[in-house]
């Protein structure tokens, strides 16, 4: 992987130097036989393999990579990982764009296309830019102060500073990508793989714990990466490598290199974002294999990102360090830099981002990046240390090198607007608090600086971990750890490399230990330690005027916070850290304010005059780094978003040429339309073919059980007023009246209920009197929520003493199986009770109609099925055409009925029987639809259609279900005051006066009681609606006066059985109020005058179904 | 109190002068010893309801006490829609009332609290959504309160980005729309509260944790506090996820759960989406900020509990619903994730009224919905503890509907299920 000394293939180091004029004609870990072309704002650039996309622009000679939030300064490159606040870009076009990368974070590849994200018209000419000039009219918290008059102009306002805001630009096409997820548990989880993680993991791997080490950059090592030093006798490089192969030898490690741990949840539950694509061409022996696509290669259903679960037994957080800022004037131009990232640039990519650089620091290991841009051969112009004279190694080296170095102090002014032309230097007073001297310009285009380093305390915080202030390094560092979790290395304030060493051994050792491995001790690899000269806090740099008169120094540079606002912050009331945040958006960009909240809580701690750690920090929030969207969803979406179930007969259907409906997650056949028949429309005439109906509705109210299956909890019917039926429809329901209709009713919830205490659990379930029901009978049996209000129905079927087979709806079965369990579970775990869902086991096949019987005793098999031998709401399992079955005699249609339940392997070939042998009675299939108007017809309730969770058996006319002498689920609530009020809404049958108008479903009902019998008026509001006026301010304000509902339809048809619209509806003391008419209020304004009836309008009797 | 008006002229004058000479939006005075009403918690129905006692009942001395930083609560942890489509019309006139002073707010506080009218979809996708949202929209229109049923076709052309297609794994039906609904700045909503309080006289004391209420009898009288005692004959409670532990010191049980529900929001983008789209099929909402950012909501995490934070697995479904709706949101990347505790009642409508002790009011159980109630809310519970008496709007909500049945179920109707 080292570098070739130069490019075999592009030429001459002079034909390089002029692409890439600041690539080091050696040195750097990219591969110079591998050059790359891409483009960065429409300009043709190259680089190489091992390049990131921030390298290689440097290596152009490209200063200015973006524009500033909200100031639109001209920025450049500041760091080199995910601390990078400025160099945001767009990569990729099409479908494969994505906004807002961070350049120093894009692994380059051929003919990657980059763009900037802010910058109007563009980023080297930029309109707003302006606003960097009326920066005192856009002070902290502006807009809270403006655009409130006149009102109206709001909207208009908005809408600018809309157009202004924002970063890169949203995909437009669906993501071509797939996202997988992964779940693992291993005994140590390793977050860095810096020296002190990876010291951690080879001694906890050595040991014989299972260890996964996680690494968001694409080569292990962290700053062993950009390191001069020697590790046992090695250069950092070679010890690296050895240190990766002794790692990969141990054979329960997973290495996961271009992984970020992104969240530290409960119980040591972690996750990993893997970006599968971004791994090094040639990975490190170890290193997991894949392959070596990047980043917008072709693909050939890759995954492209991989979300690991992690459940670990012990994490070890070796995150590093992240360097910081130094706040001074005008500390945001291009050629500003990390010192960190300049050695980093310098050394792992061969690039020196500057000609004559200039180091500017408050602490020893900035010089470093002085030696390395000497060894590159920058000329260096200066060290600028703000602390007096002291001992310190590297210092010492720096002198030796014959580099000035101005101790004691600071940067106060910066020239050069698109890259730094020269710095200001002045002396400052030992505390670091006044300037004290004569001022010296030195020129220079790049400034290095360091203020220091704060841990990445960031997961050990999400863990829940406390931090504490430091005095030493004057930074945050990990306290108690909140879970199982050690920090160690730079992430726990630990900055030397040998301390790093032995410390990463030391909890490796210890982890292993504390999951039970006894721990193999190794010699901890020798480093030189240098003499280390104490850092100096400079939080900012004194300057000759108040920072509200001094250029603009900033805190956070993608939000342009400066010192001046936080001050005004303070200034206004807003003291906590938090407000602070809030108020000036300080830490709300997309770095999150890794690099400038410590520079801003600083700066609120002066304000306050408070120390930093009585200042506290803002909560630490997962991710640590932005995630993918799609990434956290995973293989889940588009056809996975949800299983779709179909029943064993769904190909049957298919081929029947059924309309499907979506209920719940299954697909059901809605009705089988015929070639040539379509849509009747509505108002029809009275059928002809409604022989048999009887005129129905009024005739007296339920007084016999009523045995009903409810099939479906998500009902079908059209929601908006019907224009015209489906021809289908009609004729199923005039087929299942006169002769023979079957439907498949396989979605039914099944739940098989066993054990010495069934009786008495279903007893308090269910309202009915379980303990009473004999073997081989079935029951209509309900379930009421705590509340008393109807939870879901079906049928009961006592199949032995101990033995009952019960139904669901088709939407709640799961619900109703897991109701059940959270009872016997949490609540009576005394029970001896066990469920087992039998949904998917039996395919349910209805056989409706006067002539169901005879299609069945046609059959050979050992069930007598006339009326003596097989009474209705009775239950007999046999063989039928040669299948086992179970029958069940009940109706969801008040027909003569049967529902045969078969194994589910066996339906298809039981259903082509009774088709075959329904010939003769023409048989006719049917869906969803006409089950509907069939039960509607009847009056047979659908929870969840014609209930919404505030109607209690009561108002549906069930009182017959409630037995008195026992107690259920739902009882008590039932006896409350509000459940007894006479003027609850009941459940009645509406028939609308015009004898034509299909109400639609959901219409509120109101009464006629205005002057001259007309329904009121709607409001003034809702007559405006959709207009413009509305959505003004003030303009909605006139009193409104509402219009009392009585109820609302929840079921209507047309019922082609009896030539007329029927509908049902909850309205207020409804059953006491039949004959009267009320009004139905259509969206369209209009009034519908309806009459109340019994909600039976067929059979009332309820005689076909006993026949 | 003295006060700076805000406006473009104040904002060109502090200019001039480097703006060195902005005032405090508000006071940090010391507690005094006594006040004729202290409320307990400084979030935006607190704040509101001491600006409302202040401003509509007169009675200024009035503290409003803080454990933290005022807004730090679930009014910094919303996903700031704003909407009265409820269905049942006692929670559909208190959020209409609610709505109807959002309208004003940003003149009447002269604090832009940016309102934005940028109406709210209610996404169905099955026939049963369908007749649900056709129920509703009826009775929001007799009600007065403006709402339309939308069909897809409709949608899209409102909304190209979204996913309308009959082949999506559960295809969108129709929608209702609010035009009036939309978002608001959270944070400003708090501060612009606090800020008129202020200035009508209210102190606003944070770092202020109330220990214990002191009560003699059946009367509240004072409050024990991290910075002392201080009495008050009325005490106006309204902390959200933490109404159950206040209510413990009354020696009061409310049926309240605490869940947290997390919130999202992606890096900021060019603007893509310009309204509120909410799904309880696919169960996820989202908007776009004024920065840009898409801000996301769901359900609530199952289990109890006071952790700000949330599991991930929530998280999880929440992008795939939001993929569902939007599937070019995918490559797009997610930057914070947090969470509020939400208090769930068991109808999902706040409990707002009196209590068993004297002088003692309640105003919690606001579950996910709260955020767009804030100026109503404070409204009627400044009302309830001015006159001992619930208003009108309020009357319905009172802790008795538990024990009398008198639910209002606004499970459906609530932005997703609980």
């Amino acid at each position: 992987m080292r570098a070739k000394a130069s490019s075999p293939d592009k030429g001459d180091s002079g034909g390089m130097g002029k692409q890439q004029p600041n690539r080091l004609p050696r040195g750097g870990r990219i591969d110079r036989s591998q050059p790359l072309t891409f483009h960065f704002n429409n300009r043709a650039c190259q680089g190489y393999a091992g390049d990131t996309l921030a390298s290689a622009l440097l290596a152009n000679g490209i200063d200015v990579i973006g524009r500033s939030f909200k100031y639109h300064r001209p920025r450049g490159i500041m760091g080199s990982g995910m601390e990078e606040p400025n160099a945001i870009i767009q990569v990729g076009v099409g479908a494969d764009t994505v906004p807002n990368l961070r350049a120093t974070e894009v692994a380059l590849y051929d003919g990657l296309t980059a763009s900037t994200v802010r910058g109007w018209p563009g980023l080297d000419f930029d309109l707003l830019a302006i606003n960097d000039f009326c920066h005192r009219l856009l002070s902290a918290g502006f807009y809270y102060k403006t655009f409130m008059r006149p009102g109206a102009l709001w909207k208009w306002y908005e809408r600018c500073l809309r157009k202004a805001s924002g970063l890169g630009v949203s995909p437009q096409l669906p993501d071509p990508d797939r996202y997988t997820h992964r779940n693992a548990h291993c005994d140590v989880l390793v977050v860095g793989a810096g020296p002190a993680g990876l010291m951690a993991a080879l001694a906890a791997a050595k040991s014989g714990a299972r260890v996964i080490i996680a690494d968001e950059q694409s080569e292990f090592g962290g700053s062993l990466l950009y390191s001069a030093a020697r590790v046992a006798g090695n250069s950092a490089d070679e010890w690296l490598g050895k240190a990766l192969t002794a790692l990969a030898d141990c054979p329960e490690v997973v290495l996961l290199p271009c992984s970020t741990v992104f969240g530290y949840y409960d119980y040591n539950f972690l996750t990993i974002l893997e970006r599968c694509r971004d791994r090094p061409a040639e990975p490190r022996q170890g290193l997991s294999p894949s392959p070596p696509e990047r980043e917008g290669s072709k693909r050939q259903g890759e995954i492209r990102q991989r979300l690991w679960r992690v459940r670990a037994k012990r994490v070890i957080l070796a995150t590093g360090a992240i360097e910081r800022p130094l706040v001074f004037p005008n500390n945001d131009r291009p050629g500003v830099m990390l010192a960190s990232a300049v050695s980093h640039y310098i050394h792992r990519y061969g690039v020196c981002p500057g000609r004559r650089g200039l180091i500017f620091a408050n602490n020893d290991s900035a010089c470093q990046a002085a030696l390395d841009l000497a060894a590159a051969g920058a000329a260096v112009a200066a060290v600028v240390d703000c602390r007096a004279a002291g001992p310190g190694a590297i210092a010492d080296a720096v002198e030796q090198a014959g580099i000035d170095v101005f101790r004691g102090h600071v940067i106060t002014g910066v020239t050069g607007r698109k890259r730094v032309r020269s710095v200001q230097v002045t002396p400052v007073s030992a505390d670091g608090k006044t300037l004290n001297g004569a001022s010296k310009t030195i020129a220079c285009d790049l400034v290095a600086m360091s203020g220091g380093w704060s841990p990445a305390v960031h997961l050990h915080s999400q863990a829940g971990g406390g931090i504490a202030w430091s005095e030493a390094h004057a930074c945050f560092i990990p306290d108690k750890p909140g879970q199982d979790n050690v920090s160690v290395g730079a992430g726990n304030g630990s900055f030397a490399l040998d301390a790093c060493l032995a410390e990463g051994q030391q909890v490796g050792l210890d982890a292993a230990r504390q999951c039970g491995f006894e721990p193999v001790p190794f010699s901890t690899p020798k480093t030189v330690s240098a003499t280390v000269n104490p850092l100096q806090p400079l939080w900012r740099t004194p300057a000759l005027q108040s920072p509200e008169r001094s250029p603009k120094q900033f805190l956070d540079y993608q939000n342009d916070t400066t010192v001046t606002d936080v001050r005004l912050a303070v200034r206004e009331g807003f003291q906590n850290v938090e407000h602070v945040k809030r108020y000036t958006a300080l830490g709300f960009g997309t770095d999150q304010g890794k690099l400038g909240n410590i520079n801003g809580m600083a700066a609120l701690a002066e304000c306050l005059d408070k120390p930093i750690a009585e200042v506290g920090t803002t909560t630490f929030r997962p991710p640590y780094t932005p995630v993918a969207f799609g990434a956290c969803a995973g293989m889940d979406v588009g056809q996975l978003y949800e299983p779709v179930r179909k029943t064993p007969l769904h190909d049957w259907h298919e081929a029947a040429g059924a309309e499907f409906e979506v209920v719940g997650q299954w697909l059901r056949p809605w009705y089988f339309p015929r070639a040539g028949e379509d849509r009747l429309p509505l108002p029809l005439t009275k059928k002809a073919g409604a022989r048999g109906a009887e005129t129905g509705g009024e005739g007296g109210d339920r007084r016999k059980p009523f045995a009903t299956l409810s099939l479906a909890a998500q009902a079908p019917g059209e929601a908006s007023a019907r224009e015209d039926l489906p021809e289908a429809v009609a004729r199923e329901c005039l087929a299942a009246r006169n002769s023979l209709a079957i439907m498949d009713a396989s979605t039914l919830g099944k739940i098989e209920v066993q054990g010495l205490d069934a009786v008495a659990f279903l007893e308090r379930i269910y309202t009915h009197n379980v303990a009473g029901m004999k073997i081989g009978r079935c029951a209509y049996g309900i379930m009421l929520g705590e509340d008393g209000m109807l939870m879901d129905d079906g049928v009961m079927a006592r199949l032995g003493e101990r033995h009952f087979y019960l139904t669901t709806t088709t939407g709640g079965a799961a619900g109703v199986l897991h109701w059940l369990e959270q009872w016997l579970q949490t609540e009576w775990p005394e029970l001896k009770v066990y469920l087992t869902s039998v949904t998917e086991r039996w395919a349910t096949i209805a056989l409706v109609g006067p002539n169901s019987r005879k299609l069945l005793q046609g059959l050979n098999g050992d069930i007598a099925f006339d009326q003596a031998d097989f009474p209705f709401m009775s239950v007999r399992s046999g063989v039928l055409a040669g299948f086992a079955v179970q029958v069940f005699r009940v109706s969801f249609s008040g027909e003569l009925a049967f529902e045969i339940n078969v194994e589910s392997d066996e339906a298809l070939a039981l259903w082509r029987k009774l088709m075959e042998a329904g010939g003769q009675y023409d048989i006719t299939p049917y869906g969803t639809e006409t089950m509907h108007v069939l039960r509607a017809e009847k009056g047979f309730v659908i929870v969840g259609q014609d209930t919404d969770g505030s109607v209690s058996p009561v108002d549906l006319g069930m009182n017959w279900l409630l037995t008195e002498d026992k107690d259920y689920l739902g009882k008590r609530s039932l006896a409350r005051p509000d459940c007894r009020r006479a003027d609850r809404k009941q459940w009645v049958g509406l028939l609308s006066e015009d004898g034509t108008t299909v109400l639609p479903e959901g219409t509120q009902l109101v009464e006629a009681n205005t002057p001259g019998g007309r329904p009121p008026r709607l409001p003034l509001a809702a007559l405006l609606e959709g207009s413009r006026l509305v959505g003004k301010p003030g303009r909605a304000r006139g009193r409104a006066r509402p219009i009392p509902m009585v109820g609302h339809v929840t079921s209507s048809y047309y019922s082609a059985c009896l030539g007329h619209p029927i509908a049902l509806a909850l309205v207020s003391a409804g059953r006491a109020r039949k004959g009267d008419h009320i009004h139905a209020a259509l969206s369209d304004g209009r009034y519908v005058k309806v009459k109340i009836v019994s909600p039976i309008f067929y059979d009332p009797k309820g005689e076909r179904q006993h026949v | 109190m003295n006060k700076q008006k805000y406006s473009i002229f104040a904002l060109l004058r502090n200019a001039v002068s480097y703006n060195e000479n902005w005032r405090q939006a508000w006071r940090s005075p010391e507690p005094k010893k006594k006040y004729d009403v202290i409320i307990v918690g400084g979030g935006g129905h607190g704040l509101a309801t001491a600006y409302y006692l202040a401003r509509e009942h007169g009675i200024r001395n009035v503290a409003v006490l803080e454990k933290g930083w005022i807004g730090g609560g679930n009014t910094g942890r919303n996903t700031t829609i704003v909407r009265s489509n409820y269905l049942w019309t006692e929670a559909a006139l208190l959020y209409e009332k609610s709505l109807k002073l959002w309208e004003g707010l940003s003149q009447e506080l002269n604090y832009n609290v940016m309102f934005s009218q940028r109406g709210v979809y209610n996404l169905g996708h099955s026939l049963q959504d369908m007749r649900d949202i056709e129920r509703r929209v009826g009775a929001n229109r007799l009600n007065g309160i403006d709402a339309e049923v939308v069909t897809p076709g409709q949608i899209k052309a409102a909304i190209p980005i979204i996913n309308i297609s009959p082949k999506a794994r559960y295809p969108i039906s129709g929608a209702s729309l609010q035009r009036r609904g939309g978002v608001a700045r959270h944070d400003a909503v708090a501060w612009g509260f606090a800020r008129a309080a202020d200035a009508l006289g209210v102190d606003i004391i944070q770092q202020c944790e109330v220990t214990g209420l002191n009560r003699q009898a059946d009367r509240v009288t004072g409050v024990e506090t991290s910075r002392g005692r201080i009495t008050a004959d009325k005490i106006g409670v309204v902390v959200a996820g933490h109404a159950s532990v206040l209510a413990a010191m009354a020696g009061l049980r409310f049926p309240l759960e605490s869940h947290p529900l997390q919130a999202y929001v992606s890096e900021p983008l060019k603007p893509i989406l310009d309204t509120v789209v909410m799904s309880n099929g696919v169960h996820g909402y989202i908007s776009q900020s004024d920065k840009g950012e898409l801000v996301i909501g769901a359900g609530v995490d199952a289990y109890t509990g006071y952790g700000q934070r949330g599991s991930f697995h929530t998280i999880e479904h929440a992008m795939q619903a939001i993929i569902e709706l939007f599937p070019l949101f995918s490559r797009v990347r997610m930057l914070r994730q947090w969470g509020g505790i939400v208090d769930v009642s068991p109808d999902a409508c706040p409990i707002i009224g009196k209590t068993p002790v004297q002088g003692l009011y309640f105003n919690c159980g606001w579950g996910t919905g709260g955020f767009k109630a804030t100026p109503g809310s404070g409204w009627v519970f400044a009302h309830t503890i001015a006159r001992d008496n619930p208003h009108e709007l309020n009357a319905a909500f009172g802790l008795e509907r538990f024990t009398s049945g008198a639910l209002i179920d606004e499970h459906g109707a609530a932005a997703v299920a609980h």
